[in-house]
């Protein structure tokens, strides 16, 4: 249902205010949902006309569970589509649907600028209703049971994409000459001097080294390979429809990513929007209090956890005033004087140009590794906690700048998921396949991965292995189709 | 709306995974404690579509708020990073409406509907707090509509200030909260339990009490648009007690099974016309009566006061080191032939299975 009346009359207005302050968003459409329809589009991820699955249904069922028991309510939902797509919830107050209108044009001009987002399909939406309808045709031609149970071994596969493998553009592919003696690398030197600067042993080294690079090249994947998805499509054997299949879900989590990547970033990017257009321009006098009830109720902290709006928009706020007052730079930073930094105010007034820059070219974790300081942390309170074993409960840990900022990005590096690679796929001159745990202190949740390896073997139909760590050790997890086996495996040279 | 097939897909697969599962629900006390008044929340294993990802366990987090370190975080969920707080993972919890779960129970076990008797549909009203007004009792004031109301026409009026943010809250500020009546049909079936805690009655009987109880219940609850239970313990004596006291009771003594019909009888006469009441006594014991004259009492009471009041009598005797056995012999010998009164053995907790279907299975 599209807006009535007297909303778009508001809508209007404030997407002229949105304009008149520097933001560039998509052409936005709002509808108007109830609640159960507003579940349905959240259950979706925002597409309505999604492929048929039931993950959707228990993710419903999680929704409507948690808005009936009064734990959560979605007030907004926007998709990154052009034109940009939003839904309001019918029912909420005026006040409510102006600061989630504001908000939107926050997260429509951010889809629409910020770097990571510039690779997405913005014709998502017609997209998505293609995907869905492939896998309609597939069902009614091969069986619900069939694509149903394909579906679910892609999607337990679905986390294991490089997100940046379309800013990457690798030279090669083409036909190469075999390197003979000439190409081994050498420093560059005088003719007179070589024979000092790249002395024989050196040279055997390097020569060495590039054999052993062409041993290499006879192993597939050349070297270690992130996207498992896109390994699988051009190397396992499936049906048409399957591989159909297979690179519909790594196009959908391709778009997706962005999202994950910048969420801080984009959640605090409309809220600083939100707050700004409603506290000058918008809000009525009357309509004061609902809205800091409101806006409170959005940003609330937790103990528990980062809540993306708060510390996004609390940033922004920060780097404004940092870059207002020229708090920056190193002759702010070698200032000794707290007193002289406490009071610090160069006039620079380039705060507002400073935030439109970092909305376009950072993501959350350059935004947390470039603008995250120690006064922010002590300031907000931030804290590190870890789970005791001893007494069974999270602990703080530490509120130690540098320990904070390391697990905040720590958390968000690779979407705090495993790193994994395609590593050998001919394991053993046997076709197997081997993935790699690039482990860096934490150690997988084994019941999960047990499950994963199942279903790679059936893609695969080779037995499958991951190379991981355990308690520090080194374990070869594997599973041949029948069952999952355990193995110490050696580290070699 | 389109969600319904693929919700409506998702709870078929949730059913078939508790119709797995369901001889290991009833032989264990996995689901005791976890009903509601109308669901159920069952752990459902590996439904959640698998990844590779971190035990959540370990990589801790980031959280704001005060404390020392070495302090305690309270988690309230919804955060980045944490996770429940206890060790070990627990499978998705899905809700099970009782309903959902006694037709599950009942075409598992092929159990008959039961026609009930006597007039349903008597209701009574009940009152929730669910909206706001103007004027109410003070016990009943909502401080935080009335802290708005106060703070709205202080900065309205001007006599607000940010320095000393004090609100005072006068006469119109004032909101209460409100009662609502809904209706609620009434019940019209009793449930008696009667359960035998005297010396030979062990923890490994009393939970095996426990488990049938609680699938007895659930399948009436769906059969009976509500009702009630009432509980009974006895060993020489015989006293009603509340639900917890009657699983948790530990006594020893002699015992006299005629102490407890005899309150049954008591109750049903004063509480449950038969006329209108659907009334299921169940008696639960190791079998070992006090004497061969007490149980000629139990017999004489049940053909004269009981049976003739009630849907169906239940006796279910529970294995027992100690216990002779014998009363479940004399029920058969004086009642072989009536189909009010059913009775069921049970050996150990494998055997909940069939002794539910020994009760239920006549459709009574």
């Amino acid at each position: 249902m599209s807006l009535p009346l007297h909303l778009q009359e508001i809508q209007e207005h404030i997407k002229s205010i949105a304009l008149a302050q520097g933001l560039d968003p998509f052409e936005t459409i709002y509808e108007m949902v109830d609640y159960q329809k507003m579940n349905e589009v959240a259950a979706y991820e925002g597409f309505p006309t999604r492929y048929p699955h039931w993950r959707f249904g228990m993710e419903y069922e999680r929704l409507k569970k948690s808005y009936t028991w009064g734990l959560h309510k979605i007030y907004e939902l926007v998709i990154n589509n052009d034109p940009c797509y939003a839904f309001l919830l019918e029912g909420n107050s005026l006040v409510e649907q102006k600061m989630v209108m504001a908000h939107v044009y926050g997260h429509s001009d951010f889809f629409k600028n910020n770097l990571w987002f510039a690779n997405t399909n913005r014709r998502m939406m017609d997209e998505m209703a293609n995907h869905g309808s492939r896998i309609r045709s597939y069902r009614a031609r091969y069986g619900v049971q069939p694509v149903e149970e394909f579906l679910d071994i892609c999607l337990s596969l679905d986390n294991l994409i490089d997100p940046h493998s379309s800013f990457i553009h690798r030279k090669g592919g083409g036909p190469q000459n075999m390197p003979t003696d000439a190409d081994i690398p050498k420093m560059p030197s005088k003719a007179y001097m070589d024979s000092y600067v790249n002395p024989a042993e050196f040279m055997d080294a390097q020569k060495k080294r590039m054999e052993e690079d062409t041993v290499r090249s006879r192993k597939i994947p050349e070297n270690p390979q992130k996207d498992v998805l896109l390994f699988m499509l051009e190397h396992a054997p499936m049906e048409p429809w399957q591989r159909n299949i297979l690179s519909i879900i790594r196009e959908e989590a391709f778009y997706f990513a962005p999202q994950a990547q910048t969420k801080i970033l984009n959640e605090g990017w409309a809220s600083y929007w939100h707050s700004k257009l409603m506290t000058e321009h918008i809000l009525t006098d009357a309509e004061v209090i609902d809205f800091a009830n409101c806006h409170a109720g959005t940003v609330a902290m937790n103990p528990g956890g980062i809540n993306p709006y708060k510390l996004g928009i609390e940033l922004f706020r920060d780097i404004e005033e940092r870059w207002n007052t020229g708090r920056y730079g190193k002759e702010y930073e070698d200032c000794d004087n707290m007193v002289q930094k406490l009071n610090w105010d160069r006039q620079l007034g380039k705060g507002r140009e400073k935030i439109f820059e970092v909305r376009r070219i950072y993501n959350d974790i350059t935004f947390l590794d470039a603008f995250l300081t120690p006064e922010f942390c002590w300031e907000h309170k931030l804290f590190t906690f870890e789970y005791n074993k001893k007494n069974s409960q999270f602990e703080v840990f530490s509120r130690d700048f540098n320990d904070i900022k390391q697990k905040l990005i720590f958390q968000l590096t690779n979407f705090g998921q495993p790193f994994i690679y395609v590593e050998d796929a001919n394991h053993a001159n046997r076709n197997e396949l081997v993935l790699w745990h690039r482990h860096e202190g934490v150690d997988l949740k084994k019941d999960y991965a047990v499950e994963v390896l199942a279903n790679l073997q059936k893609l695969w139909t080779r037995p499958v292995h991951i190379r991981t760590m355990v308690d520090d050790k080194p374990v070869l997890w594997s599973h041949n189709g029948e069952e999952f086996s355990e193995d110490a495996w050696t580290p070699q040279e | 709306m389109k969600i319904r097939k693929d919700h409506a897909r998702f709870r078929e697969i949730v059913r078939g995974r508790i119709r797995k599962n369901l001889k290991r629900f009833i032989s264990s006390d996995e689901l005791i404690g976890r009903q509601g008044d109308e669901v159920v929340s069952i752990p459902v294993p590996r439904i959640e579509i698998p990844r590779f990802r971190f035990g959540s366990q370990e990589s801790g987090g980031v959280g704001q708020g005060d404390g020392k370190e070495g302090e305690g975080v309270v988690d309230e969920g919804d955060g980045t990073g944490a996770a429940g707080s206890e060790p070990g993972e627990h499978a998705l919890e899905v809700d099970i409406h009782l309903d959902e779960l006694a037709e599950i129970l009942g075409e598992e076990l092929e159990l008959p509907k039961i026609e009930p008797r006597g007039n349903e549909a008597v209701e009574t009203t009940e009152h929730k707090y669910t909206s706001i007004r103007p004027t109410g009792p003070e016990g009943l004031r909502s401080f935080k509509r009335t802290y708005r109301r106060a703070l709205l026409r202080q900065i309205i009026s001007d006599t607000y200030n940010p320095d000393n943010p004090m609100i005072v809250p006068i006469r119109e500020d004032r909101r209460y909260r409100a009662c609502q009546e809904t209706t609620r049909p009434r019940s019209n079936a009793v449930i008696i339990y009667m359960m035998d805690v005297s010396g030979s009655m062990g923890d490994e009987q009393k939970e095996i009490v426990r488990i049938e109880s609680f699938w007895i219940d659930t399948w009436l609850r769906s059969q009976y648009q509500g009702i009630e239970s009432r509980y009974i313990i006895h060993d020489a004596t015989a006293r009603e007690v509340d639900r917890d006291t009657f699983f948790a009771t530990k006594e020893s003594g002699g015992t006299m099974i005629s102490s407890a019909y005899k309150m049954c009888v008591d109750m049903i006469q004063a509480d449950y016309p038969a006329g209108d009441w659907n009334i299921y006594p169940f008696h639960f014991s190791d079998g070992d009566n006090w004497s061969a004259d007490d149980t000629q009492t139990c017999v004489q009471m049940l053909s004269d006061e009981i049976l003739p009041h009630v849907n169906v009598f239940c006796y279910g005797q529970v294995e027992s080191p100690y216990g002779s056995g014998q009363f479940i012999k004399d029920l058969h010998e004086h009642f072989e032939s009536n189909e009010d009164l059913l009775t069921s053995e049970i050996k150990n907790k494998e055997g909940i299975m069939d002794s539910i279907r020994d009760f239920l299975g006549k459709g009574k």
